[in-house]
């Protein structure tokens, strides 16, 4: 895939549009009736939509071999920013009620809805997906959101407890976020598989920078204009785009990132990866085969980052 | 027995009161049964490492040298391996939890049953005094296997999934800070969850797995079932590098803990650790100042403070640090130091003669720091390796003292003003075990508790343990949890 250097090209490839939406005249030489303004599609990064700060981009293709976008193509420095980001913004996303955050997290749904034909014309372009199976991706995805929705205040009720020890103390255990969580999104699957690890660490408290598919990251940077506007707090999600293998290491060793979750990156790097977060003990969940996206997500994934805490407080008069 | 000088343990009494004379109080040792050699517990036999080669063991309280234990290399792993594979796939792993129950409370009668035993050659072999390994150590050991065995035949309804089945070996790497309990914290779970265990005993305090071996043929465990390698690093290092083992489980110090989740990149073997720690003991202006006082001590020297989750920074309200640090000297004045198998002794040996150097060096360090070093008069035994309870004030957070685990009998004072402040000191570290809070506030406990980024928060209390209680740490501190229901979750795949 070709990469540019110097200034970012905002709208410049040849896209297509939205069919029926803005239109395309369908003669050879006949004016159009309207020039279509086209997106720049940028980073997500602390809540605002910045350009790589290398100035890089590089140009997505669609399923069919046609040229989509030009997406920036993320540097190391990108990564380190949206980290920084992150960090800033953990304490307050963990420290909202666990109803506020299944508030916001189902907000982000209602926005995926409101967006859906947008994001199947992007996953039909990106995924080479017909309509009608594209349309399920979307459904799909924003079902997800809305499920992880749920849990936000049942989480510490079924992944905590109560302990009877044998003593004079009232002894219980709570799940925590673990903190800041890296997350190389999976490369195939580009909504859907995207969406469904991108809300689990969010649930418990979790801040996030997500490594968008490489070569389909379109629908990320779409979703990061949705998570903008759905009231989830800047920084809380940080959406790179770029090289998986030029950015994952660099999220990998990064000794302000908690944990990682590994489901896009191949095996050899994911070996390399894992390596990398041992440096500050990371908590890793490994990528394996990319899974069935459609399936039950179960809570494997929302308790790969969280911590238990356990308390002991004294009894007595 | 060895005989201690009358003026070893020092009460000075500087607080001017009258004191009781000593006089020493020492368990018999008769109850124990020292082999000469020990070979490896394999398959349900002791056996003779292939290389031959065994290595002393030693009291550290006498330098003593107790007995030869033999050095397995990577010909008794695979051996060791092969033999808990078999025993899981045709016979731990397809037996009943409720018959695999049964074993595991025979398991905790015998320990409580031979406890005594199990408490003596804990202290001979590793240092501690005879008080706690016979009140802590063993009793917890016992408690462990019992709770775990209740476990065995009701996996389904821990919460982890509908059907969880044990992942298979796994190898288990334990400390010398307690030993046989820390083989019951590991061996317990993963039995009661049908895998089968290689449990490899710390180099310098090898002799209570190998009793424990004995108590497991005792207890007609299959053979295979658990099998016991003694051995250092390069042993342990075989033993989680081998593909045979599906599960690795490590409590050590965190440059280890690397190590080992660094070599098992890539391997797909899951992963529990349990590492090191610089836990923060905060002492707000209105607690209990007495009861606090009890719980610092407890917290750093309890264990001579070979202890991951020990209190060795205390942060105190500025407003009350005169007092507290005041009454801490007049009570660390009282300790006993001396003769770990006399039951009044407080504080014993430190384990071996590395880690007594490491404690001296960063002691060191803290004085050419510029923080206050402080020690009771304190006469040391001639043999053996000592350490005397030392309070270091006029710390600073970027001191060696107040960022390194030292893992011995050193506490670290800071002081704070706010809340906040002690929030942003206690949680100033790479680790993330335990903390303490003291206060008569409730409120102020659970803010406090919520705030503190680590695994285990202790309030009004310190340096308790139970079976039914989750234990592991935040960041470097290591991931995963022994103890409890979510102990389990180490040892299935749900």
């Amino acid at each position: 895939m070709p990469e540019r250097d110097g200034a970012a090209a905002g709208g410049g490839v040849a896209r297509r549009e939205r069919t029926g939406a803005t239109g395309r005249a369908a003669g050879g030489g006949a004016t159009p009736a309207r020039v279509a303004v086209r997106k720049t599609y940028k980073l997500y990064v602390g809540g605002a939509f910045p350009r790589s700060e290398s100035g890089r981009s590089y140009l997505v293709i669609g399923a069919d071999g046609a040229p989509l976008a030009n997406a920036s193509l993320a540097s190391r420095k990108d990564v380190r920013d949206a980290v920084v980001a992150a960090r800033r913004a953990q304490p307050g996303w963990a420290g909202a009620t666990a109803y506020n955050r299944g508030q916001v997290l189902y907000r982000v749904a209602e926005m995926l809805e409101d967006r859906a034909g947008q994001l199947g014309d992007a996953v039909v372009a990106g995924e080479g997906l017909e309509p009608a199976a594209a349309a399920r991706e979307v459904a799909a995805a924003v079902d997800r959101v809305v499920w992880h929705a749920g849990w936000t205040d049942k989480l510490a009720q079924v992944a905590g407890s109560a302990n009877p020890v044998a003593g004079p103390y009232f002894n219980f255990s709570l799940p925590e976020p673990t903190g800041v969580v890296g997350v190389v999104a999976p490369q195939s699957s580009s909504l859907l598989g995207l969406v469904s690890v991108l809300a689990p660490p969010l649930v418990s408290g979790n801040s996030v920078v997500v490594i968008a598919s490489e070569d389909r990251p379109l629908p990320a940077v779409t979703l990061g204009e949705v998570l903008a506007t759905a009231d989830v707090p800047a920084g809380v999600v940080n959406i790179l785009t770029g090289r998986t293998a030029e950015l994952a290491p660099v999220l990998a060793a990064h000794r302000d990132v908690d944990a990682l979750d590994l489901a896009g990156a191949p095996a050899e790097l994911a070996t390399e990866l894992e390596r990398a977060a041992a440096g500050s003990v990371k908590r890793v969940l490994r990528s394996q085969p990319e899974p069935d996206w459609h399936g039950d997500p179960g809570l494997r994934r929302i308790l790969a980052f969280v911590e238990t805490k356990t308390v002991w407080h004294t009894v007595g008069i | 027995m060895s005989g201690r000088p009358e003026s070893a343990p020092v009460a000075s009494g500087a607080a001017g009161g009258k004191r009781f004379a000593y006089a020493p109080a020492p368990e018999s040792r008769a109850v124990v049964r020292l082999r000469p050699t020990y070979g490896l517990f394999v398959d349900g036999e002791f056996v003779e490492p292939s290389s031959g080669v065994h290595f002393p063991t030693v009291n550290p309280a006498t330098e003593e040298t107790l007995a030869h234990v033999a050095e397995a290399g990577a010909a008794d792993v695979e051996r060791a391996v092969a033999a808990a594979a078999r025993a899981q796939r045709d016979v731990w792993g397809p037996m009943p939890g409720s018959e695999r129950a049964k074993y595991l409370f025979r398991v905790a009668r015998i320990v409580q049953e031979r406890s005594r035993e199990l408490a003596v050659l804990e202290t001979l072999d590793n240092g501690k005094p005879i008080r706690e390994s016979r009140d802590v150590d063993v009793p917890l050991a016992a408690a462990h296997f019992f709770y775990y065995a209740g476990w065995a035949d009701k996996l389904e309804y821990a919460g982890l999934g509908p059907a969880p089945r044990p992942l298979g070996v796994a190898g288990q790497v334990v400390p010398w800070n307690f030993p046989l309990l820390m083989a019951a914290w590991k061996l317990a779970p993963a039995l009661a969850a049908g895998n089968t265990c290689v449990l490899k005993p710390a180099e310098t305090t090898p002799l209570s797995a190998l009793l424990l071996a004995e108590i497991l043929q005792q207890a007609e465990l299959p053979p295979g079932v658990v099998n016991v390698l003694t051995g250092a690093g390069a042993t342990g290092a075989a033993l989680v590098a081998h593909p045979g083992v599906a599960k690795v489980a490590f409590t050590g110090s965190t440059g280890v803990g690397k190590s080992i989740q660094s070599a098992l990149a890539g391997t797909g073997k899951r992963l529990t650790l349990e590492l090191g720690g610089k836990a923060a003991n905060v002492v707000f202006e209105d607690a209990p100042l007495s009861q606090a006082v009890e719980g610092i001590v407890n917290g750093i020297f309890f264990n001579q403070g070979h202890v991951c989750c020990a209190g060795s920074r205390l942060l105190v309200q500025e407003s009350v640090a005169g007092p507290v640090v005041e009454a801490l000297q007049r009570r660390v004045e009282t300790l006993r130091l001396g003769d770990p198998l006399d039951k009044n002794t407080d504080l014993g040996a430190i384990n071996s003669p590395q880690q007594l150097e490491r404690i001296r060096e960063l002691a060191d360090s803290g004085e050419r720091d510029g923080a206050t070093r402080w020690s009771p008069a304190c006469a040391i035994p001639e043999r053996g390796y000592w350490f005397p309870p030392t309070v270091f004030t006029g710390v600073s957070p970027a001191q060696r003292i107040a960022r390194e685990e030292i893992f011995g009998p050193v506490l670290s004072v800071l002081t704070f003003r706010t809340p906040e402040e002690a929030v942003a000191k206690a949680n100033n570290t790479t680790y993330g075990l335990s903390a303490g809070v003291w206060t008569e506030k409730g409120s102020r406990i659970l803010w406090m508790a919520k705030h503190l980024r680590a695994g285990v928060v202790w309030a009004n209390t310190f340096n308790r343990f139970d079976p039914t209680s989750p234990f592991g740490g935040y960041r470097e501190s290591g991931f995963g949890r022994e103890g409890g229901r979510h102990g389990l979750e180490a040892y299935l795949d749900a």
